[in-house]
């Protein structure tokens, strides 16, 4: 066990160098550097001046030298400054984090409970109109693309039936400050939530299956267990061991998903802030936020991992 | 000298027999016992077709601009409507529709054969040039495809190309996996020992016996590619990281729906191209699940 996890952690660390490096390269090729974006094209800022800046701020140096001065400050949290905004980077990651873990957060509880439960009935009533509603379901939320569905969603919920609001993640003076961020959540959080469930149904419903077949399930029903201990106590646990790594799995793609919702609901998260730096060329925080996402999805399939080897014993001593 | 002959005639049997195993005409009859496969066949077929003979279908032009005609709702002339710039949306999503397949699948096609061949090549050769390529495997399953994209495109330049080159170069993974996995299944079979035996070479038993009998999960999981790489590229540019405009793609043309006066009043505009989508999308799925049920009926769900 000890060996195993030493092993994924040293994976990890090499996988996030890794991350860091291509980030790093591909900004490098990017014409202009920070000192350029300091001033507009035509500024009267003479060459001279400009390379005497770049010695100063150490930009001047080669790719490698200057990726370890940027490696050191990392990993002590320091990312220097945004280009567009001129605040420290950390701050601005700090202050719009919460605001993208509520909308992921809230996605990622509502799938894995809506998952687990229609899983389970497409399993339990397998072949029936229920079983087939359920899938044909699942089949449409994985192929509507997201954007497409915040947008149905906006139109049909907030325009045509005004439910729920449309855009950003609190109005301005409201009433009960909670309540109102919870109203604002619904809507990207569910278009969010949806695509992820609908993999997770068919994940659930087909282990689940597979465990219902097999000999330990006859056996707990010959002792007489009633059937609900025997499917949730028996059949359930075991069909999710993998269940964790197939969540972790899907982390990438839900924080890419973060990425579009906010683009179409405004949400004021960091995958708006993302796709802003990206399109005004703001490097630095280009950089930083790439190497976040990186490292909470590292961890959390290294957590994913360490928990199916917890849960399963055969992994232990494999 | 009697007991190799035999040794050699056994061989070739075994080799002939392991021919003939392609179950072909099982194949079609289990596919289309699949309603809903043989739906979304037909339906990608036919959306394949119109994209292909888009510009001939329509009186209208994809990209010139009418004013006059500026968001009309659909009608007997514009069955879907028209946009802000006056243009024909159903003509545009026919248009957009020959981008968006082509972007997909020409982003498959480089995916699977970098898969392919880094599968082949891992399985095969096996010990540390496996264990390296594996480990490679997942350092690149590890990269949020989607923030690498919004890194990588605006450094690149937004264009089909570089898109169709970052998705395709990205997506190998899962193939990969797999074509390994099925290649050491293969490898363990008596027709690949039958073919060492009678002296094959490498390449010879790589070509004629590991391939062919490894492209069952391929070919499933590339259709499936195929609709993820259509989202993918959808997505990048319903955001303006992709296909840009005036060259329409189901993607950018939903990004007229960013506008709330589009969105509220002239649902048309998006609707049709993301419905398109959608629909296209939902077909590629029905036909790889009846794909993949019908190429190995040994696999139940």
């Amino acid at each position: 066990m000890k060996r195993y996890l030493i092993q994924r952690c040293v994976q990890a660390v090499v996988i996030l160098f890794g991350i860091s490096v291509l980030v790093f390269v591909a900004i490098s090729l990017m014409p202009g550097d920070a000192v350029d974006a300091m001033f507009p094209p035509d500024s009267m800022v003479t060459p001279q001046a400009k390379a005497q800046m770049r010695r100063q701020l150490g930009l001047d140096a080669p790719a490698p030298i200057r990726y370890i001065h940027w490696l050191g400050r990392a990993v002590r949290l320091n990312f220097g400054y945004s280009l567009s905004s001129q605040k420290p980077i950390s701050q601005i990651i700090w202050e719009r984090m919460p605001t993208t873990l509520m909308l992921v957060g809230f996605a990622l509880v509502l799938s894995v409970v809506l998952g687990l439960i229609t899983g389970a009935i497409a399993a339990l009533k397998q072949y029936s109109w229920l079983d087939y509603l359920l899938t044909l379901f699942s089949f449409t939320w994985l192929s509507i693309p997201e954007f497409f569905l915040g947008l149905l969603m906006i139109y049909v919920f907030a325009v045509r039936l005004n439910w729920f609001p449309a855009f950003g993640s609190s109005t301005a003076g409201a009433h009960n400050a909670v309540l109102d961020r919870l109203h604002h959540l619904v809507l990207p959080g569910l278009t969010l939530g949806l695509g992820l469930t609908a993999a997770l149904t068919r994940y659930v419903r087909s282990s689940l299956l597979d465990v219902l077949h097999s000999d330990y399930m006859r056996t707990a029903r010959a002792k007489g267990l009633r059937e609900r201990i025997v499917v949730v106590r028996h059949g359930l646990r075991n069909a999710l061991i993998p269940f964790i790594t197939v969540v972790a799995f899907r982390l990438p793609y839900l924080l890419g998903g973060a990425v579009i919702i906010e683009t179409v609901f405004q949400w004021p998260g960091l995958g708006l802030l993302a796709l802003t730096a990206a399109s005004n060329r703001d490097y630095p925080l280009v950089m930083a936020l790439a190497l976040a996402v990186t490292v909470v999805v590292v961890i959390s399939s290294l957590l994913a991992d360490i928990a199916y080897a917890l849960a399963d014993p055969r992994i232990r001593y494999a | 000298m009697a007991a190799s002959l035999t040794a050699r005639q056994g061989a070739t049997i075994t080799l002939e027999a392991a021919h003939h195993e392609r179950r072909r005409p099982g194949v079609w009859r289990r596919f289309v016992r699949h309603r809903l496969a043989l739906a979304g066949l037909i339906f990608v077929a036919a959306m394949g077709l119109a994209a292909l003979l888009a510009p001939w279908l329509s009186p209208y032009n994809a990209y010139k601009m009418q004013l006059l005609d500026a968001r009309l709702p659909p009608s007997l002339h514009h069955p879907l409507g028209t946009d802000t710039l006056g243009r024909d949306i159903l003509t545009r999503v026919f248009a957009g529709g020959r981008v968006s397949i082509a972007v997909a699948l020409s982003a498959v096609a480089i995916s699977s054969t970098l898969g392919t061949f880094l599968g082949v090549v891992s399985g095969y050769v096996g010990g540390a040039v496996d264990a390296a390529l594996m480990r490679i495997t997942d350092m690149f399953m590890s990269f949020p495809l989607f923030v690498l994209l919004i890194v990588l495109v605006p450094v690149l330049g937004p264009s089909a190309t570089n898109v169709v080159l970052i998705l395709g170069l990205f997506s190998w993974m899962g193939v990969a996996r797999l074509v390994r996995g099925q290649v050491l299944s293969v490898m363990t079979e008596p027709y690949i020992e039958a073919a060492i035996a009678s002296g094959a070479n490498s390449r010879r038993i790589v070509l004629r016996h590991v391939l062919p009998n490894s492209m069952v999960p391929v070919i499933v999981a590339s259709t499936l590619n195929v609709a993820n790489a259509m989202l993918a590229e959808a997505a990048l540019s319903f955001l303006g990281l992709g296909i840009q405009p005036p060259t329409p793609s189901w993607g950018n043309m939903l990004n007229a729906a960013q506008q709330l006066q589009v969105l509220v009043q002239q649902p048309w505009v998006w609707l049709g191209p993301g419905g398109a989508i959608a629909l296209t999308v939902l077909s590629i799925n029905f036909m790889g699940d009846g794909l993949r049920d019908a190429l190995d009926p040994r696999y139940h769900r």
